[in-house]
């Protein structure tokens, strides 16, 4: 019944399934809009946060989706100032995950500030000297300059797309989106970096604080390699995950495999970086604080196997696996790294918010534990639930992949 | 980072070796700052303690076995790590004197100040205050009540400085060169056996100025380079040894490297 609104040449399944489709997923929004309207009405006590673990899920969860978000101010960086075509064929969707993840992100940082009402607070009364003041700025900002690449993108529409004037405004604004994705870029490495500045500057915090170059600590490089090491990856393995679930190709295979390699290249430069400071951080820095490697870790939740899953397992092997032709181009092998990926950039996030804060510094404190509640994890939920709304109303009605007609006939 | 100096340095020192522990400190600083009381407190990962008095052990079996408290305040560090992190500087060290302020209608409460703090002298209020029928009248009228949402900390009783700095100007002496013992916060002035000090440390005339120069005198974390304006004393070296980490080195006074 919707099929005048599909994109030229492309099917789509039935009405009744994709309405079906999105009742389900509306169902986890509505879960999670409860538990965001109980937040907002009795306050954050309501979550599993408490004085010690001031930072929890939330944090770890807009840390991830904004650094496995960075595909898209990457490739927009790589196709319109390296000129990189090829990557048109993706471009579109890598702009799309990445508004959902920016937009969700900043939907629960409102969440998660005590006062919301403030929220602006951040641009009247800004303290230049925080980095979270930087992080407040860019993210804003680069929202508006993915809403500003996404909106041509909606404006192609195949009705909207009728009206001349419409039609016009979504040509003008292509032709100048090399500008936008270099403002994007720039944005994005900037909070990418702060983001890793944030934890970097904490010199209460001994697993988290380093020392660094000028106002920035290395935490601030090493966050804008992880993000770049692992966006692109994402955006590939929503891609593949789109395919298996519509049964269409959407993407040809050497486009993911150059998107791998994108990836990979920067997360094998990453990684390596990554293991210095690490190397560097355990051997000077934690000794010159008087304390040692091994008081970094206790038990099983906070124990070093973390450590060593997040940068040799989820760091080094898929570094090397994408970076390795054989391996990269050997689909299942591309995707298993991808995941691989971005679980390590996850985790990495996870440990500088919540283990970093729940190591006693003062000797005569204790390790406590904190366990996300159905709050925390169902808001989570409703940011996962929109964006999947997102996409879903994006697939099939707008024309994301070029490709799609092509390698599908 | 160098610690900022101001040309009077409020300061406490706290005798551990007096200290029984008896929380006299906690309570006058719930009172005097109108900390409203939990309906549920069990959580104490929630609960609001400017004050905290910290129980030490030296973990060795009877006979040997001793204990310590440690009363933990706000450091009102030289050097504070929760200032330059606020994006909205709703907390700023830059009044004479070097308390760190805490400005509860600026504060939007991103939490990022209590990451910060190794102290965990940093307390979120998680609920709005509400104060049981007929408590509201011993209310403290100097100081304000906070909203749910915003962060909080001890301020060395700052209107106890106001409130000294006033009565100097009324009887014509000096606002900014007060007596020794005309500004003390409610913890010092309550503690039983004087375990806690206040004072000028920068000022010859305050006692604390000798006392912090002790030579059983330490600040917590000091490795870190927080520069803490509060300082402990104990004649006992395993308590010194509980005011920052040598597991690296094996031996306490390892040389300080971050300041
Ligand atoms: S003790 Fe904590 S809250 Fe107080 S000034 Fe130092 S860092 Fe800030
Ligand atoms: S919680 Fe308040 S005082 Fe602390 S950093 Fe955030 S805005 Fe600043």
């Amino acid at each position: 019944m919707d099929r005048a609104l599909f994109p030229d040449g492309v099917e789509r399944c039935s009405f009744g399934k994709f309405a079906l489709w999105m009742g389900f997923v509306t169902a986890f929004f509505l879960f999670g809009l409860y538990a965001m309207i109980l937040i907002f009405a009795k306050g954050i006590v309501v979550t599993g946060l408490d004085n010690y673990f001031g930072f929890g899920l939330w944090i770890t969860f807009d840390l991830a989706v904004i650094a496995l978000g960075a595909g898209a101010f990457f490739t927009g960086f790589l196709k319109y100032i390296l000129k990189i075509d090829q990557l048109k064929n993706i471009i579109n969707l890598t702009v799309i995950i990445g508004f959902i993840c920016y937009s969700g992100a900043m939907l629960v940082l409102t969440m998660d500030i005590g006062q919301p009402i403030r929220a602006w607070f951040g641009y009247w009364h800004p303290n230049v000297h925080s980095m979270l003041t930087e992080v407040i700025f860019c993210i804003t900002c680069y929202c508006l300059v993915l809403i500003i690449e996404y909106v041509p993108l909606i404006l192609e529409q195949k009705q909207l797309n009728k009206i001349p004037f419409l039609h016009h405004l979504a040509h003008n604004m292509h032709v100048n989106m090399a500008l936008f994705a270099g403002i994007g870029a720039f944005l994005s490495t900037f909070h990418q970096g702060s983001l890793g500045g944030m934890y970097g500057v904490l010199m209460g915090r001994p697993y988290a604080f380093r020392e660094g170059f000028f106002i920035w600590p290395w935490t601030f490089f090493l966050f804008v390699l992880s993000a770049v090491g692992s966006g692109p990856i994402f955006t590939v393995l929503c891609c593949t995950l789109m395919e298996k679930m519509t049964g269409r190709k959407l993407v040809d295979f050497k486009t993911k495999a150059l998107m791998g390699k994108i990836a990979g290249t920067m997360l094998t430069v990453y990684i390596f970086f990554k293991i210095l400071d690490t190397w560097a951080w355990a051997n000077n820095f934690l000794p010159s604080v008087g304390m040692t490697f091994d008081q970094m870790f206790y038990g099983i939740i906070y124990g070093k196997w973390l450590m060593f899953t997040e940068i040799i397992l989820c760091g080094l092997v898929p570094a090397i696996m994408l970076i390795t032709p054989s391996i990269r181009n050997n689909p299942t092998l591309l995707y298993t790294a991808g995941i691989l990926d971005c679980i390590g950039v996850t985790l990495n996030r996870y440990l500088f918010t919540v283990q970093a804060i729940a190591i006693p510094v003062m000797p005569f404190d204790s390790w406590q534990f904190y366990y996300p509640n159905w709050t925390e994890w169902s808001t989570c939920g409703m940011i996962v639930a929109y964006g999947v709304i997102v996409m879903s109303l994006s697939y099939r009605y707008l024309p994301v992949f070029p490709q799609e007609r092509a390698l599908n006939k | 980072m160098k610690a900022k100096e101001f040309n009077i340095k409020w300061g406490m020192v706290i005798d551990l070796d007096k200290c029984t522990g008896c929380g006299a400190c906690m309570t006058a600083c719930q009172v005097e700052n109108n900390i409203a009381p939990m309906v549920d407190a069990s959580n104490k990962l929630r609960t609001l303690s400017w004050m905290l008095v910290y129980e030490l052990s030296n973990k060795k079996a009877a006979p040997d076995a001793e204990i310590a408290y440690l009363p933990r305040p706000c450091m009102q560090c030289g050097n504070p790590t929760c200032v330059p992190v606020c994006p909205v500087i709703a907390t700023d060290k830059n009044e004479e004197g070097g308390i760190v302020s805490q400005i509860y209608p600026r504060c939007i409460g991103c939490r990022y100040c209590m990451a910060a703090c190794p102290y965990h002298a940093r307390y979120f209020n998680w609920e709005d205050p509400i104060f049981p029928k007929g408590m509201e009248k011993t209310l403290s009228p100097n100081t304000s009540v906070r909203p749910r949402g915003v962060v909080e900390k001890c301020n060395f009783c700052h209107t106890r400085l106001m409130k000294a700095k006033d009565k100097a100007r009324q009887e014509g002496g000096n606002p900014e060169a007060l007596a020794d013992g005309a500004y003390m916060p409610a913890c010092a002035e309550v503690c039983p056996t004087g375990a806690i000090s206040f004072g000028d440390i920068k000022n010859p005339e305050h006692k604390v100025h000798e006392l912090a120069k002790g030579e059983n005198a330490y600040r917590l974390l000091e490795k870190l380079g927080l520069a803490p304006q509060v300082y402990y004393v104990s004649k006992r070296e395993w308590v010194r040894k509980l005011g920052d980490n040598y597991a690296a080195t094996g031996k306490a006074g390892a040389e300080k490297k971050h300041s």
